[in-house]
């Protein structure tokens, strides 16, 4: 009777066992097949734009990286003026963002009153979710009449006759431009930066915050050397998709770039970038060469997220092994 | 697990039958894709005709070069598009094309001081303003045109299209006709390299970078210019005369036109002959297969053109566009009865 009974319990915990090890097994292929799918569908997209591109590749070669002229007329397509716009929005865009993003994560973690945390960081999270087009509207119809009419003709006048900056700050005062399209990605790409800052701020144990004040820090020295140390890899990651969505911001920049394919010295001046000549040109594009150019624009602007984002990795696996060593 | 999944079973398959009985309904609308210029006038057409045929347009207005795309890949009954296609490449495909209404192009600028319809530009000098030659209000070029006006010494901004569409097509177009310059450095297309200026998204775009900038020039769709109250300029014609912007102009530019002269009636308004003609007139086309496989559609399609052709020329009034006139419409028609045939090689739809 003992016997059977023993034998029944071990037939039923084999079963629980097996069952066990079959959800693994399933729960194992699901979550690689997920990974592995996106691979699939990153190689996907690079070999069609690859293919899509040939066309202009094999024409122009690698003068279509260095050639300004955009000209639909003549079916001669470099890309250049795109590139630099793209390049220079983005990074204005971040130079402006990060200290800001940072300030206001610090200011949320450590020094802002309890009842003003909440609302604060629900309004940074709402900037985050305002749809780019409204970002370009608001752009277009206050922020640049306000650049035009309050900030260029003062700062024409300020920086005139000095070196350098007279001619990073000239021409006519369109309102829109390089630098007012990097005014308006900042903003943008602010609330990613801020919010993602703010909440591995937060995963930093308070004991050791606490230990620091206890032997005498000020909440500077806290921030700059427990705080930051701490949560680099995740400020790294806050900013790395900040700089992926300047990069790849359409809507909004196409607004106020000016849409231009011209490389100029001046900021003010009307420029392009990638993604906005794509979204501007893509539907009235016929004929083979200027569709398969806006799409090399496409696999230049895949191939600049890449470098971009594999130079991140790499920082940050040097920062690593410094900590190591 | 079951009892999870099948009240989802219920719902796809409740889904895909809606859907199918959906697009069962559907089946009669006229598809059809391409230029947005004309897309307002195309869908007031469409509702009206609904309310008296029961039959509706599906139309997309993705641009003329998506909808020359879209006919060529027979993925819908008719494509439109605001550059006609030249005579071999409709014959390569086996296309008929023809005019289906008319809109005008409008220099709009935002000087201070300058009244609507009080500054007077011609094309030479439009062609070197928006190539940058002519760079101050206050050009000996500009003030010899404007005599009586006191134009300030201010700086041209220059606006431009920045998508492709065919409003830059035919103002290109222009601008190419009348100066040789323009023809050999810039050229004519829906998107070329402008040497000068800054780009605004669509017509409403162009709009409002010319009303927020002081000193601006740029060129819109007639009604946009009316509508948002603009600024337009008025220009020398052909035969040396000062027309306003209007649509007598648009008319008087569409009768005075040689029809005949190009196939599919591929001519292009800018530039016309006659006292009267506004030398920025453009038409927009519509696209069919001469034998098309679904003969009863572009029959329905054609139908629905005739019925826009005759009745629809104060609804295109009201909206700023301008109806084909009558000899246009009758060779049209006749065109129609010979070349848009089905398989048994009788015409698909007969106007008369």
């Amino acid at each position: 009777m003992a016997a059977v009974t023993d034998q029944q319990m071990a037939s039923r915990r084999e079963k629980v066992v097996r069952r066990f090890a079959l959800t693994d097994a399933v729960f194992h292929a699901v979550s690689r097949a997920s990974a592995v799918l996106v691979l699939v569908l990153l190689g996907g997209v690079a070999v069609s734009l690859f293919v899509g591109s040939w066309d202009a590749l094999s024409k122009f070669g690698f003068s279509f990286l260095v050639t300004e002229s955009w000209n639909p007329v003549k079916e001669n397509f470099g890309a250049a003026a795109p590139i630099y716009g793209t390049i220079v929005t983005s990074a204005i865009a971040i130079l402006i963002a990060v200290p800001i993003g940072i300030g206001i994560a610090i200011f949320l973690t450590e020094l802002c009153p309890r009842p003003l945390r909440r609302p604060i960081g629900i309004a940074i999270e709402l900037l985050a979710g305002i749809p780019s087009i409204i970002y370009g509207i608001w752009g277009l119809f206050v922020f640049a009449p306000f650049i035009q009419t309050k900030v260029q003709p003062f700062v024409i006048d300020f920086f005139h006759g000095v070196p350098i900056l007279s001619s990073l700050f000239a021409g006519p005062p369109y309102g829109i431009g390089l630098l007012t399209s990097s005014l308006i990605l900042a903003i943008m790409v602010l609330p990613f930066i801020s919010s993602i800052t703010k909440d591995v701020f937060d995963t930093v144990p308070s004991v050791l915050k606490e230990s620091a004040y206890g032997i005498g820090c000020t909440t500077w020295e806290v921030m700059k050397n427990v705080v930051v140390p701490y949560t680099r890899v995740g400020i790294m990651g806050g900013v790395m998709l900040g700089l992926g969505r300047a990069l790849g911001e359409t809507m909004a920049v196409t607004f106020v770039i000016g849409n231009a394919h011209r490389i100029s010295a001046s900021l003010f001046a009307p420029s392009t970038t990638i993604s906005a000549t794509i979204a501007n040109e893509f539907t009235e594009a016929d004929g083979e060469m200027y569709t398969s150019s806006l799409i090399a624009l496409g696999l230049i602007l895949f191939i600049i997220t890449f470098i971009i984002l594999a130079i991140a990795r790499y920082m940050l696996m040097r920062i690593e092994s410094k900590k190591g060593a | 697990m079951k009892n999870f999944f099948r009240p989802m079973a219920y719902a796809v398959a409740v889904a895909a039958s809606a859907g199918f009985m959906l697009s069962a309904a559907q089946a009669a609308d006229i598809s059809g894709a391409g230029a947005t210029f004309p897309y307002p006038i195309y869908a007031k057409w469409a509702d009206a005709y609904k309310k008296e045929t029961g039959i509706g347009l599906n139309y997309q207005s993705i641009g003329s070069g998506g909808g020359i795309k879209q006919i060529k890949a027979k993925t819908v009954t008719f494509g439109a598009s605001d550059a006609p296609l030249s005579g071999d490449e409709l014959k390569e495909v086996g296309l008929a094309q023809f005019p289906m209404v008319m809109g005008g192009i409008v220099p709009v600028v935002n000087i201070e001081g300058v009244e609507p319809g009080k500054l007077v530009l011609d094309g030479e000098t439009l062609a070197k303003i928006f190539m940058g030659e002519i760079t101050s209000w206050d050009d000996a070029a500009i003030k010899k045109l404007n005599p009586d006006l006191s134009l300030p010494s201010q700086a041209i901004a220059v606006v431009h299209r920045s998508d492709g569409s065919g409003t830059t097509y035919n103002f290109t177009y222009y601008l190419a006709d009348v100066s040789a310059d323009w023809k050999e450095k810039i050229g004519v297309d829906k998107a070329v390299e402008w040497p000068v200026g800054i780009g605004a998204k669509g017509n409403e775009g162009v709009a409002n970078n010319v009303a927020q900038t002081s000193g601006s020039i740029g060129y819109v769709e007639y009604a946009y210019a009316k509508q948002n109250k603009m600024t337009y300029a008025d220009m020398l014609n052909k035969d040396g005369k000062t027309v306003a912007p209007t649509a007598e102009a648009f008319a008087a530019a569409a009768a005075n036109a040689d029809w005949n002269s190009q196939p599919g009636y591929g001519v292009i308004l800018a530039n016309q002959p006659g006292a009267e003609s506004w030398p920025m007139t453009a038409a927009t086309w519509i696209l069919v297969y001469k034998q098309p496989e679904d003969a009863a559609a572009t029959g329905e399609a054609l139908k629905f053109f005739d019925w826009s052709y005759k009745n629809g020329g104060k609804m295109a009034d009201e909206l700023d566009y301008v109806a084909m006139p009558e000899n246009v419409v009758k060779s049209v028609e006749e065109m129609w009865a010979k070349d848009v045939v089905g398989s048994d090689g009788k015409p698909v739809y007969s106007a008369m």
